[in-house]
């Protein structure tokens, strides 16, 4: 099993780093998108050290969905999926292994945007293993709610725009608690970011659960 | 084919339908002049006589559709797919109302109309947000099972995070300005718990009348589903024997 999910999380990651996709369209986009909340709240250093977090944060959800539309761009083009059932591969493996690639990229794209906050919003980090801890917990959540997102709606006309839809209000949860926890890590607000870190993973695992049951008859069915 | 066959009414949507109507005038009369105003809200608490029962049926309507989510995974039965569906498009107008309704009276009695810290009404609203999408996947079209299989899917997501997005809500608000859940803090006057009642047993009609008539909708799109591709079929195969007549002639 274990195999299998690093083969498939190691397809995808090859896919992505021989496309350069992630390192020459994701992480721009992420940037651009912090540059514009600097605009958009005018330049203000106090609000934007305050807002730091929920701004982060929401940055990281637009560029989960960007990262799970390419995720399934790359099993719907040329009937892959097909291929990918034929391979004889358990489907809660290939989910694993999907969620996996999304998370890597994800969290290599959230790690440089942490330096751009510290460089253009003016944070400081005040507690770096919560902060880390935070990235990796959130960011395997996003994966999975994500993944078995994509996987849904593969087959639908209108994916690029249905998954927006079901995928954001469902992470409303993530973008709550890992800015919370984040405002911790930050020092940003007196609150408890290690007992929302629990609820994100109580999020995550509900989540995994539901996708690796739901994954085999998505793949198979849609 | 017959007006009878298109016709989603019985005798049984009939009665219902004149139950619920009989029910919504008795409520206006018992929340506009039968039940007493409040010591503190005043006329703004009568809101709660349509507040209430419709948070009351969005929840019961989600969880109506959770199981036929669960039952369309296991059995495969068309029948709770449709089931699922039709909920959930009921749903969604109920839990339109209940936000409508809680921000109109948030008005009055916060002095606004949308609050962040209350908690119940905020994880309505993203479950407002998760029910629109799924009909929107719903509406998207394809394979008739596809699609089952896909909402089912959305459809349970949607159900088991309500608990998350409620305890996460809370958390983060630490404080809730809405009032203790009215059934069960025991400061109702007998005749406003006496209408509130009411309310919710006119609102679940109302829900069953609904369903009734969705989901026949529903089976009816379904079987035309399968008439069209029967009528296909059975035109590709006459061109197929004419082809072959044609060809078994020359």
């Amino acid at each position: 099993m274990y195999t299998d999910i690093w083969l498939v999380a190691d397809k995808d990651l090859r896919i992505e780093w021989r496309s350069r996709v992630a390192l020459s369209q994701i992480l721009p986009f992420a940037l651009t998108v912090l540059v514009l909340f600097g605009f958009a709240l005018n330049a203000n250093r106090e609000v934007l050290t305050a807002a730091t977090s929920g701004l982060f944060w929401l940055t990281v959800l637009f560029v989960a969905v960007v990262a799970v539309q390419r995720s399934t761009a790359i099993e719907t083009a040329d009937g892959a999926r097909r291929a990918l059932l034929l391979a004889g591969i358990e489907p809660s493996s290939v989910f694993v292994g999907k969620a996996l690639a999304i998370a890597v990229q994800v969290l290599g794209v959230e790690i440089l945007m942490v330096g751009g906050v510290l460089v253009f919003y003016g944070a400081t980090v005040e507690s770096f293993p919560l902060l880390l801890a935070t990235c990796v917990v959130a960011t395997l959540a996003i994966a999975a709610s994500g993944t078995l997102l994509g996987a849904l709606v593969a087959g639908v006309r209108a994916r690029e725009t249905v998954l927006p839809i079901l995928l954001l209000p469902l992470l409303a949860p993530v973008l709550i608690a890992a800015s919370r926890a984040f405002d911790d890590a930050l020092g940003v607000l007196a609150v408890d970011g290690w007992a929302w870190l629990g609820l994100l993973a109580g999020f995550g695992v509900v989540n995994a659960l539901l996708g690796t049951l739901a994954y085999g008859p998505l793949l198979e069915e849609t | 084919m017959s007006a009878d066959a298109v016709n989603t009414g019985s005798r049984t949507t009939r009665l219902l339908g004149s139950a619920v109507l009989v029910g919504v005038l008795a409520l206006i009369l018992l929340g506009f002049f039968g039940a007493p105003e409040d010591d503190e809200q005043a006329d703004a608490v009568r809101m709660i006589f349509v507040h209430v029962p419709s948070a009351f049926l969005t929840y019961a309507a989600l969880a109506t559709t959770a199981l036929g989510s669960v039952m369309w995974l296991w059995k495969r039965s068309r029948w709770w797919d449709v089931v699922a569906h039709s909920s959930a498009e009921i749903g969604v107008i109920f839990c339109g109302l209940t936000l409508f309704t809680g921000s109109v009276w948030g008005r009055p009695t916060w002095n606004t109309y949308w609050d962040w810290g209350d908690v119940r009404l905020v994880t309505t609203l993203i479950l407002f947000l998760m029910l629109v999408g799924y009909l929107a996947l719903r509406s998207a079209g394809g394979d008739e099972n596809a699609v089952a299989t896909r909402a089912a899917v959305v459809g349970l997501l949607a159900a088991a995070n309500v608990p998350i997005i409620n305890r996460s809500v809370e958390w983060w608000a630490n404080r809730t300005l809405h009032q203790k859940s009215s059934l069960t803090d025991g400061n109702l006057e007998d005749l406003t718990l006496f209408t509130l009642v009411v309310g919710i047993v006119v609102w679940a009609l109302f829900f069953v009348w609904a369903m009734i008539h969705r989901f026949r909708i529903g089976w009816l799109e379904h079987q035309l589903q399968a008439v069209d591709l029967e009528t296909a079929l059975a035109q590709r195969r006459a061109e197929a024997t004419a082809e072959s007549t044609g060809e078994a002639n020359q």
